[in-house]
């Protein structure tokens, strides 16, 4: 077994891999200089690349995201980071406006290869503005692309491929699987952004998940197989590009759908997902398309309250037991 | 910089709208404005001015073949002409270097022409064919022209502040010696961006301008009503620690050397300036805006400050024959008349151009 690192150590490594291997990389926001960011998740780079490298910025959203645009603009690769993903809205014209509309505007003349972190998400008790899981805020917007990482590995993998694409790649970090520990990716990993990856293979029912939901679904497998039923976690990965091709392969493996997703119903990324089952894969189908999703309510702060809101494995694992009883 | 008098009757608290036009009240001909050699610039000579009164006869030229266009139903959607404001647009141009990267608003027909997009290559993208700028996928509040360093036409106010810090910011981060110029009106003072700009641009030293063209109205309303300073971008400046001044943004020679001046400090590692270039335009805010809440005796106040007369009147004291000048005014009839027929002859847009382009790779698929 190769060594364990933490989530938050691998966004910092992934971050460090691509300084080093490419100049025209920079990276920009609030407290990720000498502070090292306030989840650490950019401990290290301060003393390894400089202050010309790694910019402390004001507390301006809209500067951090129209200052990266300008300079991906112009031949840098800059990695902005947005601290919580909740302050989107405070820099929401860049997001939705300015940087995924540049390219198809201007006929193709412009090109804006950046990179906006965010920590996304739920689970740490930090109330109602600083715990929504937004990516489906992203997935509303033509000319992003979307990465959401599940695990250290792929959050190496897919910072290398979201920092090196031409494209604006949104990537979202889980504030709750910071502390998470797995195998450190090997020197050059890197994850192409749309491949979705089967998490755990089984043949009763498939789990797809994103981010923190991954370890959810998983755990719900689990919980079914002492029930003697099989399911299969596929880790989507991306929501754009989105391996429909890889969902679609397994609901033909299993012929039953969960969608295990931290968005609310309404507007939720899973939504996407399973109109396209429906669309294209009906006939796959031998029960109903089922979503477990985050409650329409705000996030709670007490711990005891946000439980409630947000999915768990023993919902999921509930929900798949109806599901194969259909 | 020619800041003096407009700067001292900002000081005394008069309204943006009296303070816009003293050179006009006090009678001053724009050649006692300059006040140094007759031909003008320091670094323009008769020659050199003749061209930049030439780039400004094609631009208000096409800003009124936009305006016929559209009445003959050949431009759809909406304009925002620049007619009244070309001063300031060919004159910074004339300021900066080829590579300097220069970003405009949904008003910026002016600043993609001054930086080198040919009136046709303009006109087709309001007339949506395919020979357009932006192969018709921007239109006329998207203009640009990123090969020639103009690098947008942006129409959520004031979001292209942030974005030119960010581009002076690369050419710091790489050595370039560029500059990057926002233009922006003067109702973009009162939107978060700017101010954002403003602090990252000092607070980074960049190497980028901030150009008002305070036209002293924000949409429809005027700016002094909506705004607590006279000057809405220049007294805000000292605000970020940003030097500032408030220029006659209808004196060509005038802008060129504010902008020539605030270039060389940026380029030299002094961060960042404001000028704020009183102007007036001469059509209403948009297409569908006749000007009505204009006092007549404003407009032609202003009209009497047209930045083509002031550059006249400057060719003439430097001595430049008025054969030239004629010459000049037919070449930019002839140019603009050609643009017109040409675009007008262009095939529309390629229908399969409507999907292309979101991504690097040329296409729009977001599934794999």
């Amino acid at each position: 077994m190769a060594d364990l690192i933490t989530y938050r150590e691998a966004v910092a490594e992934g971050l460090a891999r691509e300084l080093r291997r490419d100049s025209s990389v920079v990276c920009l926001g609030e407290d990720i200089g000498a502070a090292g960011g306030v989840f650490k998740t950019t401990a290290g780079l301060f003393a390894e690349f400089g202050k010309e490298r790694v910019w402390d910025t004001p507390i301006s959203e809209q500067a951090i995201l129209g200052v990266a645009m300008g300079a991906a603009m112009t031949g840098m690769r800059p990695v902005a980071e947005i601290m919580f993903s909740d302050f989107f809205a405070c820099c929401w014209d860049y997001l939705a406006n300015e940087i995924p509309k540049m390219r198809y505007m201007t006929g193709g003349q412009v090109t804006v290869p950046l990179v906006v972190r965010t920590a996304n998400g739920g689970g740490l008790g930090f109330g109602a503005q600083h715990s929504q899981a937004v990516e489906n805020w992203t997935l509303t917007i033509p000319g992003l692309k979307i990465a959401a990482p599940s695990n250290p590995a792929d959050v190496i993998g897919m910072m290398a491929a979201a920092i090196r694409s031409d494209d604006p790649v949104v990537f979202f970090e889980h504030k709750g699987l910071f502390a998470s520990r797995g195998p450190a990716a090997p020197e050059g990993h890197v994850v192409e952004l749309g491949r979705a990856a089967v998490a755990r293979q089984g043949s009763d029912v498939s789990l797809v998940a994103l981010a923190a939901t991954v370890p959810m679904a998983l755990a719900a497998a689990d919980l079914l197989a002492a029930d003697g039923i099989s399911a299969e976690v596929i880790d989507l990965r991306c929501l754009v590009p989105l391996d429909m091709e890889c969902v679609l392969g397994s609901v033909e493996r299993t012929s039953r759908l969960i969608i295990v997703e931290e968005n609310p119903y309404q507007g939720g990324w899973g939504g996407t997902v399973a109109s396209i089952v429906a669309d294209e894969g009906f006939e796959l189908l031998d029960a109903p398309i089922r979503r477990i999703t985050a409650a329409c309510v705000p996030l709670p702060f007490a711990d005891a309250l946000e439980r409630l809101v947000i999915p768990n494995a023993a919902g999921v694992a509930e929900a798949a037991r109806s599901l194969v009883a259909y | 910089m020619e800041t003096d008098t407009l700067g001292a009757a900002a000081d005394d608290g008069a309204s943006p709208a009296a303070d816009a036009s003293p050179a006009a009240d006090d009678g001053a001909s724009p050649a006692a404005d300059d006040g140094a050699s007759p031909a003008g610039g320091a670094s323009l000579d008769s020659g050199g001015l003749l061209g930049l009164y030439e780039q400004m006869a094609v631009i208000r030229r096409t800003e009124q073949a936009a305006h016929d266009l559209f009445l003959a139903g050949l431009v759809k959607g909406t304009t925002h002409l620049a007619a009244g404001h070309e001063a300031v647009a060919v004159g910074a141009s004339a300021a900066l270097r080829p590579d300097d990267y220069v970003f405009a608003t949904y008003r910026g027909h002016h600043h993609a022409m001054a930086r080198g997009a040919t009136p046709e290559e303009c006109l087709a993208e309001l007339m949506s064919k395919g020979t357009g700028l932006c192969k018709a996928k921007g239109g006329s509040m998207h203009l640009t022209k990123a090969s020639a360093g103009m690098l947008g036409s942006y129409a959520i106010v004031g979001a292209h502040l942030p974005i030119a810090a960010g581009a002076a910011w690369s050419a710091r981060l790489r050595g370039s010696g560029q500059v990057a110029v926002a233009f922006f009106g003067d109702g973009a003072t009162n939107i978060g961006a700017f101010h954002e700009a403003l602090n990252i641009a000092a607070v980074w030293a960049l190497p980028v301008l901030f150009i008002c063209e305070n036209n002293l109205y924000m949409e429809y309303t005027p700016i002094g009503d909506v705004t607590a300073v006279a000057n809405p971008a220049a007294d805000r400046a000292p605000g970020y620690g940003i030097p500032a001044d408030v220029i006659d943004g209808n004196d060509v020679v005038v802008v060129q050397e504010a902008v020539a001046a605030a270039a060389e400090l940026a380029r030299s590692g002094g961060g960042p300036t404001v000028l704020e270039a009183l102007t007036y335009r001469h059509f209403g805010h948009s297409r569908t805006d006749p000007g009505a809440y204009r006092p007549a005796e404003e407009v032609e106040q202003w009209l009497r400050r047209d930045p083509l007369e002031l550059a006249r009147a400057r060719l003439a004291a430097a001595g430049v024959p008025a054969d030239s000048v004629t010459a000049a005014d037919e070449r930019a009839k002839r140019t603009v008349a050609d643009a017109v027929a040409a675009a007008k002859a262009a095939p529309g847009p390629d229908p399969g151009d409507a999907l292309t382009d979101v991504w690097a790779d040329g296409g729009s698929a977001w599934r794999t």
